[in-house]
Order: C-alpha cells, then sequence, then structure tokens
C-alpha cells in the first residue's frame, strides 16, 4: 500500500470513529427535544403534578432545582474560591499541601451515592437537619468543592507572575494585589468553574436521593428545612416509579433538565470567549 | 558640590534557595541626586542587589541573606520597617516593560491608589506629572483609557517609569531598562534620567557598556557576586584600576 493510501485510510478511520461518537449524541437530544418539546406548555411548566403525577406540571421539580442549585453555589463557592486562594497564593509547595491536592483530586472522582450517604449520615442525621434543601445544598457543595477548587486554582495560577511582582513593587501587599490583579484576571475561569461545578451539582440524583428529595411533594417549599422535588430525581421517579406514566411527560422533564443544565455550559462559554477576546496577556 | 549618602550597604552577603552565592561581602555607597551605574558581565548580582535594595527579594523563598542596607541611615531590613512605604519610597522599573493589564490611567493610579490617595485632582495630577516626567504625556495624553497594551515597547517601557515616578519615590532603581528598545525610546528615557536626578537618586543596571559610560555619575563593576571596583563614571571608564574591570571595559571578556 503506498503512503498516500494509508493515509487516506487514517483519516478515513478517524471520520468514521467522530460519527461514531456524534451520531448518538444527536440521536438522544434529538429525540429528547423532538418528543419533549410536544410536552411543553404553560401548565406543564408553571403547575404541580396531580393524579399521581401522571397528569399535571414539573414547577415545584424546577423550583426544588433551582433553589439546590442556589443554595450549593452559597455553600462551594466562597468557600472554593477561599481554598484556591489559599493553595495558589499562600501555601508553600510542601508535602501537607500536596496531600490536600491530591485529597480533591481524589474526591473529584468519588461516586455521587458516596456523598449522598455521606450527606445522609453529616447533615441529615448527625446535625440533625432532616431530609431538606439544607441537607442537599450542603451535601450538593461537598461534592462541587473540588471542581471548583482545581479550576479556581488554575485560573489563578494562569495570572502571569510578573502582574504579582509588579504589584507589589509598587507598594501592594499581598492581599492588595490578589484582590486588585489576580482575582480580577482570574475571575473568568473562575466563573467558568463554578457554572461546570453548579452544572453537575443540579444534574445528580444520587446526592439529594436521601437528603431533600420528595418523591411527590405538590407544594412549594417555604424554608430551607422543607423537603423538596428536584428535577433529575423526578424524572428518575416517573421513568421508573410509576406505572403507566405518560410517556410525554418523561421526555418534557428530560428536556427541562437538559435545558436547564445546557445553558449553564453556554453562560459558562459565552463568558470565556467575552474574556478571552478582550485579554491581553 | 557636597555628595549625601542615601543608600548605605554593608557587607551584603545574598544566596539563593539552591545556593547560589548572588552577592559577596558587598560594601558600597549610593549618593543622592546621582546617577549611579552598576554595571558586569550577565550573573554579576546587579539584580540582585537591586531587589535587595527595595526587598523585592523577600519573595524569593529560600533565601538568606547577611549585611545590613542603610537608607537614610535606617536600616530597611529592621523589624519596624513598614515593606510597602519602603518599596514606594524606593520604586523598580524591570527590563521587560510590564504593564498591568488596565488602562494608562489606571498603570499610573495603581500605585497611589493603594497608598490610599482617593483625591481626583491630585490622581489627575499625578497622572499629568508622571507622564510629563518620563516623556510620554504628549503621545498619549488623548488615549489614558486606553489599554497599557496599546502602546509600543518603547511607550510601555516610559509608562513603567512613570507609574514608578506617580509614587513620588527618593529612589528610582532600573535594571537594563532598556534592554528591548529602539535607539529613540532610549534616547528619550536618557534625556529624561538627567532631568530626574535633580529631584531622585537613580540605581541603574544598564544593558551595555555605552550606554553606562554615558549616564553614569558613579559607577560599580560586579563581577560573580563581587564588587571589583567603584569610582565616578569618567574615572572608571576612562582610568579604571582593576585589570578585571579595564579587561571588560575593553571588551576583552564577558
Ligand atoms: N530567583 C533565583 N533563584 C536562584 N538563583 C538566582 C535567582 N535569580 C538569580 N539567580 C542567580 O544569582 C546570580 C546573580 O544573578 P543576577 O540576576 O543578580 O545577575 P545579573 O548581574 O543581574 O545578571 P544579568 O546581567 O544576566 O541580568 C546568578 O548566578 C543567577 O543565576
Ligand atoms: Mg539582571
Amino acid at each position: 500500500m503506498s503512503r498516500f493510501a494509508i493515509q487516506r485510510l487514517g483519516i478515513g478511520f478517524l471520520v468514521l470513529v467522530t460519527i461514531a461518537v456524534i451520531v448518538p449524541i444527536v440521536l438522544v437530544v434529538g429525540t429528547i427535544v423532538v418528543q419533549g418539546l410536544a410536552a411543553i406548555n404553560g401548565e406543564f411548566l408553571f403547575s404541580a403534578p396531580r393524579n399521581g403525577m401522571r397528569e399535571g406540571g414539573i414547577w415545584p421539580a424546577i423550583v426544588g432545582t433551582f433553589w439546590l442549585t442556589i443554595g450549593t453555589a452559597i455553600f462551594s463557592v466562597p468557600l472554593g474560591v477561599a481554598i484556591a486562594i489559599y493553595l495558589s497564593e499562600y501555601a508553600r509547595d510542601n508535602r501537607f499541601t500536596r496531600m490536600i491536592r491530591l485529597a480533591i483530586i481524589n474526591l473529584a472522582g468519588v461516586p455521587s451515592i458516596v456523598y449522598g450517604l455521606f450527606g445522609l449520615g453529616l447533615f441529615v442525621l448527625a446535625l440533625g437537619f432532616g431530609s431538606s434543601i439544607l441537607a442537599g445544598s450542603l451535601t450538593l457543595s461537598i461534592m462541587t468543592l473540588p471542581v471548583i477548587i482545581s479550576t479556581a486554582e488554575e485560573a489563578l495560577r494562569s495570572v502571569p507572575q510578573s502582574f504579582r511582582t509588579v504589584s507589589i513593587s509598587l507598594g501592594g501587599t499581598k492581599w492588595q494585589t490578589i484582590r486588585k490583579v489576580v482575582l480580577p484576571n482570574a475571575l473568568p475561569g473562575i466563573i467558568t468553574g463554578v457554572i461546570l461545578g453548579l452544572e453537575r451539582a443540579a444534574g445528580e440524583t444520587a446526592p439529594i436521593l436521601f437528603t431533600v428529595a420528595a418523591f411527590y411533594l405538590p407544594t412549594l417549599p417555604d424554608s430551607l428545612l422543607d423537603k423538596s422535588m428536584a428535577l433529575p430525581y423526578h424524572l428518575f421517579v416517573i421513568s421508573t416509579q410509576v406505572p403507566g406514566m405518560p410517556l410525554q411527560l418523561q421526555f418534557g422533564t428530560a428536556l427541562v433538565l437538559m435545558a436547564f443544565v445546557l445553558s449553564m455550559t453556554l453562560i459558562a462559554t459565552i463568558i470565556r470567549s467575552y474574556y478571552r477576546r478582550k485579554r491581553v496577556w | 558640590m557636597e555628595r549625601t549618602p542615601k543608600i548605605v550597604i554593608e557587607h551584603l552577603n545574598f544566596t539563593y534557595d539552591d545556593g547560589t552565592e548572588s552577592l559577596l561581602d558587598v560594601s558600597s555607597t549610593i549618593y543622592a541626586n546621582e546617577i549611579t551605574v552598576i554595571f558586569g558581565p550577565a550573573g554579576g548580582g546587579k539584580s540582585t542587589l537591586l531587589r535587595v535594595i527595595n526587598r523585592l527579594n523577600d519573595l524569593a523563598a529560600g533565601k538568606s541573606m547577611t549585611g545590613r542596607v542603610l537608607l537614610d541611615g535606617q536600616d530597611i531590613y529592621a523589624k519596624e520597617v513598614d515593606v510597602t512605604a519602603l518599596r514606594r519610597k524606593v520604586g523598580i522599573v524591570f527590563a521587560q516593560p510590564q504593564p498591568l493589564p488596565l488602562s494608562l490611567r489606571a498603570n499610573i493610579e495603581y500605585g497611589p491608589r493603594l497608598a490610599g490617595v482617593r483625591d481626583k485632582q491630585k490622581l489627575d495630577q499625578l497622572v499629568e506629572q508622571s507622564l510629563t516626567q518620563a516623556a510620554l504625556w504628549d503621545e498619549v495624553k488623548d488615549r489614558l483609557n486606553d489599554s497599557g497594551y496599546a502602546l509600543s515597547g518603547g511607550q510601555q517601557q516610559r509608562l513603567c517609569l512613570a507609574r514608578v515616578l506617580a509614587l513620588e519615590p527618593e529612589v528610582i532603581l532600573m535594571d537594563e531598562p532598556m534592554s528591548g528598545l529602539d535607539p529613540l525610546s532610549t534616547a528619550k528615557i536618557e534625556d529624561s534620567m538627567q532631568q530626574l536626578k535633580q529631584l531622585y537618586t537613580i540605581v541603574i543596571a544598564p544593558h551595555n557598556i555605552q550606554q553606562a559610560a554615558r549616564v553614569a555619575d558613579n559607577a560599580a563593576f560586579f563581577l560573580q557576586g563581587r564588587l571589583i571596583e567603584e569610582g565616578t563614571g569618567k574615572q572608571l571608564f576612562t582610568k579604571p584600576k582593576d585589570k578585571r574591570t579595564e579587561d571588560y571595559i575593553m571588551g576583552r571578556f564577558g
């Protein structure tokens, strides 16, 4: 075989592999969008489920996921960014900090059901928050923290060292330097990491299974200590636990959850490309 | 004219954490309102010395230092010294122009703002005055809100000089500030240095001998961390006493 033929074979193979990856994605997303759109209307989005969830809408689940995401952000973002600042700007490179980093990397790989059980043990039972938005947000926060910490640390580290030296040489303290130079320039990367972390939290079922999710609760939560429905768990329930469930409602719920998560990705992408174009260094 | 000592360096030894002995028993005096040139081959310790004088080398982890550096008779490494105030008093311009990713105006206001200057009029006045002193005002006065990176390399370096001047310092350290610059920008900065020395004490590590000879009131030759010889610019560059200084000036090594 000539070299030319080998090259064409190679390219052909790559194209095939690419197609093999893209086709299922298009099929899954396409099916959900086409089937789900038929279910979407005002009543479906903005009313509570009725008749054992076989009728009505998913509003309580949307509200629940919204508050869980907000709660997760409140707990995990300040803490995660603070830890990232410590690791990137203050911590010496020694055995202790290497151990912390290793732990963070490993935490990111822990299966989400383990976080769920941890949350059950710590927040629901030991701390007595019960199955509640508070316990669920805290559990999701712990799951999200490693993602936020590592992306934020990377964003902080990518700010050129010379900016820090210049700021210090102009009479800046370490903290002034972080606040005025390092953080603003790392912000786009931090925001991207935060959104990606929250997005994962919003879509997870296992961590909220025992910590917040209500099987069927048509009323809206009115305090942090209330149980709540949530989109991913609702989808799981109506797809597997309720006999005679109209397929349309399942697809509709899947579409809403997907739209919620994908719109967060979109926002992250827009922020990133906007700042990348503006960036001068 | 009576010369006033501004900075006195006594038996300074400096070692980086990897064991590199960058300064060995250096003692010298830098006089006020003069341009002091520190020159010598690469790795001689010039940058290290400058960074010791404004305590920027505090950032180098694991370094060790002995000896004293006195500014106006005060030990700058004494416990009670406010390091940020010291760095404002002793500004530094680096070899590479390094604007912060901010507007021209914000670059210049950066130091004064950190020092607590809030008054808009005072800030405006500092911006204009320091850009004028750095021979940049006429070129940029209509575009102060542009990014610092929108300037040419030579303009960026003058911006960095202006940024230091806005601190209203007493001493200006310049570490090969002209290394990447065209002759015209170099000439502009050298011209402004002649004005600036009326007001400030300037210590410069020039990037070549010709420039060293052009600007030096006072000069010190460094070789492998040791101060070999110092004297007035005129004496050192025309009648060096030490053979090694002479060899370096005549281009016989380095
Ligand atoms: N951060 C550092 N860590 C370890 N060694 C260093 C560091 N900075 C400089 N050195 C070493 O210290 C010695 C003096 O370096 P310095 O940069 O002060 O020399 P210099 O005279 O400014 O040289 P050049 O003309 O190349 O700028 C060199 O041997 C250099 O390798
Ligand atoms: Mg140097």
